[in-house]
């Protein structure tokens, strides 16, 4: 799909994001997709169109033209209750080379991750993983996207000038969704998948949701982290205490999770996810590089730790210094649950 | 089973700090190490012919020094290695490197599975692995967290995801990328490191793997870096709490409410 004069250019249009759909819901990062999406259709003057592959989604059509789509493509089929990354891929290849977007936006989580590299690769076009920042630039409407490398500690500025569509990922959290406006009206259009577009090279067999430890911890606001400093995992049944106050999530350092006190998913860092919380409490992890590149672009960080002079301590906004038994459980004391 | 294992040569940061200038990392005197996310693809591999019998293949991407890593992979137990180095290959974006990377798993011919690390922690982007699948046209499996079983016909792999997991089968030839609770990786044996150093590795051209060209190297790749900028520094002015452990509960917390925070 290479596309480099500027008539075969000019046939692709409007701005795509592509639905984040967990157990027949669209998440919260479609929402804050919308809201970029529309800035840049807004320099393109073009429309923001939304594409959803779910199952029992449709219903939700109305909620994404508050949230700011001009358009609702949805494919919406039993087949598509769980996730098939290969089948996916082919139907929305099938509808980009249908539609021709100018541009495509999807949720960088594990599955818009999985499908959007398989799209690109297929309808030979670039894709930015992880984008934090978008524009457009004045001169020629190229889409410029912006991503932190190395861990976050370079931010490199791509552009794809001779591919349409432009496809991204962008991260959660990262973007503002807008208020939704319910008079806000939009065109649905309903597409099915036709029969042999599906290859059945993977079947689901079984699905397990964490809810009672279901951390989001790239979608959290307020996160709790801890590190060797708390000694174990009753120090983390504190924290977790502490994180349900606030509402938050629980993180950890690599120290913390190869001892054993919390699972890897907790886990915060170079080799475990990179967060960007409002809100990041650091208790007990010194912060080495490969931590402080997962968290360092939060906007708050509050630091615990009785050494003074840790890379995290310098790091944090606020850097108490004391021990954490006997901070944390004064903190949980002042803070009500609720 | 044939197996292939794709590894990718990356700063290690070990020691790595942050210019507080620049706010780059230095990278000056950081020796280049294995991808530690492809350790554990590695590591995959290798129980998988240890339980089924076959042959682990690892191979790289880069610069002639890359070979290191091939030697690294054989050290744990992969039997052979694959290096891929050509100019040509030079500026190759996700697009070029997954093209490169398929046309050296047809050109090694009947393998079965193809493993990668969840991501390279240089480019962080997670792309490679589907990436192949899709040059290949094979299903995939994305942040596997545990391969359940494994027969010639297909794998049966537990996929890590925001909520939970979901476990899948999925037809072979395919192309799966691993997380680190998949497994522990092995310390290398003093036989492996013999091993290693013994076996001769070849290098492949693009022209070696039959890749056309126009779809390799900067002509291939649709994404330019057009700059780069360090991160916005923070502009903070930090707060020491220095008191007694109630003195600094009581400040944390009006820092926290002045912020509508709690
Ligand atoms: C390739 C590679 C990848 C890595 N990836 C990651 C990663 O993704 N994430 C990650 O976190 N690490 C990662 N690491 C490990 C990293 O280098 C550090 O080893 C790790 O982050 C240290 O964890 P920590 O801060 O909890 O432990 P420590 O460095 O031991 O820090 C513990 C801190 O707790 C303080 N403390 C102790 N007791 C108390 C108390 N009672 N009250 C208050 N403070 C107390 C101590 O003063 C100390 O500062 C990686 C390393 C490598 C080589
Ligand atoms: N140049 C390369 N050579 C071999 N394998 C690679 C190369 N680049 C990426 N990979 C593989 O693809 C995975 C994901 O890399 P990335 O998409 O760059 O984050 C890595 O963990 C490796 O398994």
């Amino acid at each position: 799909m290479i596309a480099n004069t500027n008539e075969t250019r000019a046939e692709y249009q409007h701005v795509w994001v592509v639905a984040e759909v967990m157990g027949g819901e669209i998440q919260k990062v479609t929402y804050e997709l919308l809201g970029a999406a529309r800035s840049l259709a807004e320099a393109r003057k073009s429309e923001v169109w939304c594409v959803v592959l779910g199952h029992g989604v449709t219903a939700q059509s109305e909620s994404l033209f508050h949230g700011g789509a001009d358009v609702a493509l949805v494919v919406d089929d039993e087949d598509f209750a769980e996730f098939v990354d290969e089948d996916q891929a082919d139907v929305l290849t099938r509808l980009i080379r249908e539609h021709k977007p100018e541009i495509v936006l999807c949720g960088a989580t594990t599955r818009g991750r999985a499908l959007i590299p398989r799209v690109a690769v297929v309808a030979n076009c670039g894709l930015t993983a992880d984008c934090t920042e978008l524009g457009i630039d004045p001169e020629n409407g190229d889409l410029l996207q912006t991503r932190p490398a190395f861990g976050g500690n370079i931010m490199a500025t791509i552009r794809s000038a001779d591919h349409r569509p432009q496809l991204a990922t962008v991260r959660p959290r990262v973007m503002n969704e807008l208020e939704p406006d319910t008079s806000r009206k939009g065109r649905l259009i309903e597409e099915s998948v036709r029969p042999g577009e599906r290859n059945g090279l993977k079947k689901i067999l079984e699905v397990f949701t964490d809810t009672e430890n279901a951390i989001n911890l790239a979608d959290a606001r307020f996160i709790i982290a801890g590190g060797r400093g708390l000694r174990g995992p009753e120090g983390f049944r504190m924290l977790k205490d502490l994180a349900e106050r606030v509402h938050g999530a629980v993180g950890a350092s690599r120290a913390a999770v190869d001892s054993g006190w919390v699972p890897y998913y907790h886990q915060v860092g170079q080799t475990g996810q990179t967060v960007q919380a409002t809100v990041y409490f650091a208790c007990g992890i010194s912060g080495q590089i490969q931590h402080l590149v997962g968290m360092q672009s939060c906007d708050f960080i509050i630091a615990i730790d009785k050494n003074p002079d840790t890379p995290l301590m310098q790091l944090a906004d606020v850097a108490v210094v004391g021990d954490l038994f006997e901070i944390i459980p004064a903190l949980i004391k002042e803070l009500p649950k609720t | 089973m044939r197996i292939v294992v794709c590894v990718k040569q990356v700063p290690g940061t070990h020691d790595a700090k942050i210019d507080p200038e620049t706010k780059r990392i230095i990278r000056e005197g950081i020796k280049a190490v294995i991808n530690p996310f492809d350790t554990y693809a590695l590591e995959a591999a290798v129980q998988i012919k240890e339980k089924h019998g076959g042959e682990v293949i690892v191979t790289t991407m880069g610069p002639p020094r890359a070979v290191t890593v091939l030697r690294e992979g054989i050290t744990v137990g992969a039997d052979r290695g694959v290096l891929l180095s050509d100019r040509a290959f030079g500026g190759s974006d996700t697009w070029a490197t997954s093209y490169a990377l398929a046309k050296a798993v047809e050109k090694i011919g009947d393998v079965d599975l193809v493993i990668c690390g969840k991501q390279a922690i240089d480019g962080d982007t997670a792309q490679v692995g589907p990436g192949i699948a899709a040059h290949l046209g094979w299903p995939q499996a994305t942040y596997v967290m545990d391969v359940a079983d494994i027969t010639k016909q297909e794998i049966r792999a537990k996929r890590m995801h925001e909520d939970g997991w979901d476990l899948c089968s999925i037809k072979l030839p395919a192309v799966i990328t691993v997380v680190k609770d998949i497994n522990q990786p092995r310390v290398p044996t003093l036989k492996g490191r013999l091993a290693a150093e013994e076996k001769e590795i070849p290098t492949w051209s693009a022209e070696d793997i039959g890749a056309d060209p126009v779809l390799i190297g900067l002509n291939g790749s649709p994404t330019r870096v057009v700059e780069t900028n360090p991160p916005a520094g923070r502009d903070k002015k930090s707060v020491v709490l220095n008191g007694t452990a109630q003195e600094n509960v009581r400040r944390l917390l009006q820092e926290l409410r002045q912020r509508s925070l709690v």
